[in-house]
């Protein structure tokens, strides 16, 4: 970790009106692993950085929503750089659907936006919960990847502010080798002060949904043949059956209603899970009870209904702080991609070695990545199979079995997402992303983050820094 | 004081028609925004933006004044004026709002945001701080007000809503600089009200609790502070049904009707 000589937040306040706004605070990531002290500096303006780190010697990174599941988002003995108070709209173009926002702005605010004006978002996660810069930085990806591709692919530019002051125009022609960089870049590369995005537009709120049962990975891959040209595809998958129910699931798909319908913004949430759940709540009998009921939830082998966008793209955003169900110990994704050449065969290895292991929780999601290159020279989808499942922390458990799935994922060609990690090794991470030290070169100097220092710690801090100045911003 | 103007829009002509609001939709309000930057304004101008009110914003910082109103243009206002200006400067203050309210051509509510925290350890040691605090938050305000009462009062109509805080209503020793600038501003608040009232001119007097914004991001307990687009929807109904005195959230109401009752032989031993 970078030395912190950390200063006292008053050293910096001359007046109220130019201190640095800061508190020490708790701040935790989804998976709520692993728990980091930092501090907590909340960005209104573009302008505040990186003034309001003037004369201090800590090392920062910029967040948002903190919606990323392990350490990408934190910075142990740190400063996080919140960037949620930057949420202005600059413009909004109804000709082109290009909207030019801070990127503190959340997706739900831009939803809020883009819907009554007859626009949605050109890829979203399964979280509305977001901010545009942390979008980009993670180069997120959602159900539509294999007509749209990731995030990224729908950001025409966007601004690069390093810590030295540098204003960084980025775009594809602009600059091209930081836009490259900045895409999927983790927040490493400087804070991104507002971006460009552009919208798709819609008729109605509503989406066309089918739910189609599976039984096997052959089947999944018969359906995701079938379904090729519909937009929106994304399967439930049971990881606890074996036997016959082995890699049962439901395959659903959606596309925006053609018949034009209400526009209205959506209401805000009302359910919040109100505390930890306790450690037990999760267990074998309770997760598998509740695959059997999710399975047979759809009675008949194929449905077709009109439903809401919000239930069919952010099922869990109606349940705040759903996270707390996995108790005060916390959750883990384990997400990969894995090549075609060796989806099918990794995909069943590592769904048995899942079920066997008895950790499996519900929230399993596969899907295919479609062939759209992603612009981030470290952006995480790939052609291939894509498969996600939340684990509880379970003490001497769940890490060996992630290093397990970890290794297997490796063995078959996949990596590993950033945003949704806590426990990827540093083998792992460089064998994954082979860009890492072309990339590095891009990584502002005072800007790193616990994800970073982890999964790169077998280098040694100097050679780190002579990486990290290397590049120079080339406006 | 550097009195730049630049219209956010094209130049007007006549009166700006409705855009995209259906033609039953009642005619958009004209409002002048003083201390646009500030969180709660800020918010609050999102709303009004959203129902397509013509806003004319005054701002000290050209940079983030400029932010602003893109962000309002952008959700829906029909017109975005701006004007740069330190409102610690009273001797311009009189051109500015003429300028203001001509742009606008005319003026329905006036919402005065502007006003600072101070550094109350500074201000016990160091009267210049101390009569800072006391002229921003409530001499530059006065001065203001006095231009727009008698401009509403001679027009017969006009919401005047203006920020004050629960600060206001007893001194405290860890803001009482700040505080006594509030309590200033709400007497005088009352006193207005008392004299334009009958004239067909409304007065509101706002004390916001701790809220989220820029100007507190520094102090303990921030993470449980009220959230200012809650505080700004609050705002926005209490001007629209043209209430006299609003506590925001209004759970400060009873709070502060405790601390204003506990007799001062106890009060003064207290820690707040």
């Amino acid at each position: 970790m970078p030395a912190s000589t950390a200063e006292p937040a008053a050293s910096t306040h001359s007046t109220a009106s130019t201190s640095a706004p800061s508190v020490h605070s708790p701040f935790e990531s989804w998976g709520r692993y692993p728990k980091y002290n930092a501090r907590l500096v909340q960005l209104h303006w573009q302008s505040d950085f990186p003034a309001i780190l003037a004369g201090s010697h800590e090392y920062a990174l910029p967040v948002g929503m903190g919606r990323s599941y392990g350490d990408v988002c934190l910075l142990k003995d740190g400063v996080l750089l919140q960037t949620t108070g930057m949420n202005r709209l600059l413009d909004f173009d109804p000709e082109t659907g290009v909207l030019t926002a801070e990127s503190g702005v959340t997706l739900a605010q831009i939803l809020n936006f883009a819907v009554p004006r007859g626009f949605f978002l050109p890829v979203t996660p399964g979280t509305k919960y977001v901010t545009l810069g942390g979008a980009i930085a993670n180069d997120i990806h959602g159900k539509n990847h294999e007509v749209a591709g990731s995030f990224g692919n729908h950001v025409p530019c966007f601004e690069l502010v390093r810590s030295d002051g540098t204003r960084i125009l980025c775009s594809q022609r602009d600059n091209p080798d930081w836009f490259h960089a900045t895409i999927g870049g983790m927040g490493l590369t400087g804070l991104i002060t507002w971006a460009q995005l552009r919208l798709r537009p819609i008729v109605s709120r509503a989406i066309d949904y089918e739910g189609i049962q599976f039984h096997g990975i052959d089947e999944f891959l018969e359906l995701k043949q079938r379904y090729k040209d519909v937009e929106y595809t994304v399967s439930w998958v049971d990881c606890v059956s074996t036997g016959k129910n082995f890699a049962r699931g439901i395959f659903m798909v959606g596309e925006h209603s053609k018949v034009p319908g209400e526009l209205k913004p959506s209401p805000d949430p009302k359910l919040v899970f109100p505390i930890d759940a306790p450690a037990f709540a999760l267990n074998r009998t309770s997760v598998s009870a509740f695959n059997t009921v999710f399975f047979h939830k759809q009675r008949k082998a194929h449905v077709k209904l009109v439903q809401d966008y919000e239930p069919f793209f952010y099922p869990l955003d109606a349940v705040l702080h759903w996270n707390r169900m996995y108790g005060r110990n916390g959750l883990v994704q384990f997400q990969y991609a894995i090549p075609w050449e060796g989806a099918k065969e990794g995909t069943i290895a590592i769904l048995r070695e899942i079920a066997n292991s008895g950790l499996a929780s519900f929230l399993a999601v596969l899907k295919a990545f479609g062939d759209i290159p992603s612009l981030g020279i470290m952006s995480f989808p790939q052609p291939g199979i894509m498969f996600a499942l939340d684990f509880p922390i379970k003490p001497g458990i769940t890490f060996p079995l992630l290093q397990r799935l970890g290794d297997m994922t490796l063995d078959y060609g996949g990596r590993l997402y950033p945003a949704k990690d806590a426990a990827m090794t540093p083998r792992q991470f460089q064998t994954f992303y082979p860009n890492w030290q072309q990339f590095a070169r891009f990584r502002d100097p005072m800007i790193t983050s616990s994800f970073w220092e982890r999964v790169t710690a077998e280098h040694s801090p100097a050679q780190r820094i002579t990486e990290t100045t290397g590049a120079r911003p080339t406006v | 004081m550097s009195l730049s103007t630049q219209p956010a829009t094209q130049p007007r002509t006549q009166s700006t028609p409705n855009a995209g609001i259906s033609p039953s939709a009642k005619v958009t309000k004209k409002i002048l925004v003083l201390g646009a930057t500030s969180g709660i304004a800020e918010a609050i101008c999102r709303i009004w933006a959203s129902q397509g009110a013509q806003l004319f914003l005054v701002a000290r910082n050209p940079e983030k004044l400029a932010a602003v109103a893109a962000d309002l243009k952008t959700r829906g206002a029909a017109y975005v004026g701006t004007a740069v200006a330190d409102l610690d400067d009273t001797s311009r203050h009189a051109e500015l709002l003429s300028h203001a309210i001509n742009s606008l051509t005319g003026m329905d509510i006036a919402l005065l945001a502007h006003g600072i925290l101070g550094d109350q350890p500074r201000a016990e040691q160091d009267f210049h701080h101390a009569a800072h605090i006391l002229h921003t938050n409530f001499v530059a305000p006065v001065s203001l007000l006095t231009w727009l009462s008698n401009y509403c009062v001679q027009r017969r109509s006009g919401v005047l809503a203006v920020i004050s805080s629960v600060a206001g209503d007893r001194g405290r020793k860890s803001n009482y600089l700040y505080g006594s600038s509030k309590a200033g501003l709400s007497a005088y608040l009352a006193g207005l009200r008392n004299r334009v009232d009958r004239e067909g001119v409304t007065v509101l007097t706002i004390k916001p609790g701790p809220v989220k914004t820029s100007m507190t991001a520094h102090m303990k307990g921030f993470e449980k502070f009220a959230d200012v687009n809650k505080v700004a929807q609050a705002i926005a109904k209490g001007i629209d049904k043209r209430v006299d005195t609003l506590y925001v959230p209004f759970q400060w109401a009873p709070i502060m009707w405790v601390v204003r009752h506990i007799p001062e032989r106890f009060f003064k031993k207290l820690n707040l």
